[in-house]
């Protein structure tokens, strides 16, 4: 597909491979936000091809990974109600809550249904008014745009059976808890390429200022991530700490405005916490006034109920970059994507996921 | 989650550029999709789409970049390789 295969041309990796092995003369240690981006690192082996001074650690941006436990309940509890149709993503089915994940809700007869966007789910509740459809939107900044535009919608034509569940989480305050934190080990960043399709790369600038960071606005294939290293080790090099953007076929410095109104009308910017991290302020989107008849906590009466995270997963850890799924000691044993303990192990995306299906050895060698 | 998918505009339905929806071709397969936030968006153009939304149209001159950068350097680094 153009666009796509290019992109995994094995002569131009070779060729970026060797630029950055001439640039680098120190250890630096980058992090790679986007747990698509981590996907295609584990997958194409992306980090075994680095020279070994430059390490690769996994961020947070996984937003199935980053749902908290009790955001999981609150969709079970509401999954469960007779009067409900429950739509969701694909990969938020087999996040475990504290007791179910909403698979075993449609095993025992709830109606929960797997849409490809959340527009679907509208159309679901105009063919079914007798019936509650709640959405379950999930996301980072690239997915708030189509879940503003199907509340909008319903709103538009009053779809009064219709809510969402949101647990919408933003990149920028994720980065800066990394930064922060006294156990940081991140020199430089590769931002997520679609989260600045919709909002641009100005909000990086002063984060990248502020903590020495540079920070490379990067894609998604296996060329755009080994140029993305290769602008980010040149930076450390050069003891720069610019915002810099590989991704611009897709990318512009001020994103995409149509879809930044929307989201500006539909959400405001609320604390919200990460699972195995904790609540960060300001850190996730929840609905405006305007648009608040259509939050699903409200109106099931669930935004009161708390959860505490399980003891065993060490997610938080991973997801913050200081330790890697194999050092986990229930990795690959006690927790697989079959019975997985926590989120990073069920999405596709998750870091402990990604190890699983590509990195068998590692466990391997941890058993001998 | 965040995972968008380039794809060929083939027909655009509606002329309200805030309720366009099109049809875009990937690789073979057709989907429907929403075109509210790319009203410079037109026939032919390739649009990464997430979730039924296109987020964006790819520039042609900005994604050859990688590859005019990478034929310059190939040069630069026959050049350096040139025994002394």
């Amino acid at each position: 597909m153009k666009y796509l295969d290019e992109y995994r041309d094995a002569a131009a990796a070779e060729k970026l491979r060797k630029a950055i092995e001439r640039v680098t003369t120190r250890e630096w240690t980058l992090m790679e936000v986007c747990g698509g981006q981590t996907h295609s690192i584990v997958k194409f082996g992306i980090d075994e091809l680095l020279p070994d001074k430059i390490e690769l650690v996994h961020g947070p941006g996984c937003p199935v990974c980053v749902t908290p436990l009790e955001l999981i309940d609150k969709a079970v509890m509401i999954a469960s109600r007779d009067d409900t149709i429950f739509c969701s993503f694909g990969d938020m089915l087999r996040v475990p809550g504290s007791e179910k994940d909403l698979l075993m809700v449609k095993a025992n007869g709830g109606d929960v249904r797997i849409v490809y966007s959340p527009l679907d789910a509208v159309t679901i509740a105009r063919e079914n008014p007798a019936k509650q459809v709640v959405f379950f939107a999930v996301g980072f900044e690239t997915t708030a745009p189509a879940n503003a535009m199907a509340v909008h919608q319903a709103k538009q034509f009053g779809v009064g059976n219709f809510s969402i569940l949101v647990s919408h989480v933003l990149v920028p305050p994720a980065m800066e808890a990394v930064l922060s934190s006294p156990q940081n080990r991140v020199q430089g960043f590769l931002a997520a390429g679609h989260v600045c399709t919709v909002m641009g790369y100005t909000e990086y600038e002063p984060i990248a200022k502020r903590y020495k960071v540079p920070i490379v606005v990067t894609g998604f294939e296996p060329v755009d991530i080994l140029q993305g290293v290769l602008m980010c080790v040149t930076q450390l090099e050069e003891g720069r700490c610019d915002v810099e953007n590989q991704y611009s076929r897709s990318v512009r410095r001020e994103g995409n405005l149509p879809a930044q109104d929307l989201l500006s009308k539909v959400f405001r910017i609320v604390p919200r916490k990460w699972r195995g991290v904790g609540e960060i302020p300001r850190s996730g989107l929840g609905l405006t006034r305007e648009y608040e008849d259509f939050d699903a906590e409200t109106r099931f009466a669930v935004a009161a109920y708390t959860a505490e995270e399980p003891a065993e997963c060490i997610s938080g850890l991973i997801l913050q970059g200081i330790k890697k799924p194999y050092e986990c000691p229930a990795f690959g044993t006690r927790c697989t994507p079959e019975h997985p303990f926590g989120a990073t192990m069920v999405s596709n995306e998750g870091a402990c996921a990604a190890y699983y299906q590509y990195r068998r050895h590692l466990v391997r060698q941890k058993v001998a | 989650m965040c995972l968008a998918v380039p794809g060929k505009l083939v027909s655009i339905d509606g002329s309200d550029t805030a309720f366009r929806t099109g049809r875009a071709n990937f690789g073979g397969i057709v989907k429907q999709i929403n075109l509210s936030y790319v009203p410079e968006a037109k026939l032919g153009d390739y649009i990464l789409v997430h979730v039924g939304f296109a987020l964006s149209v790819i520039e042609e001159e900005e994604a050859a970049k990688v590859f005019t950068y990478l034929e310059e350097m190939g040069e630069l680094g026959e050049l350096q390789e040139i025994p002394v």
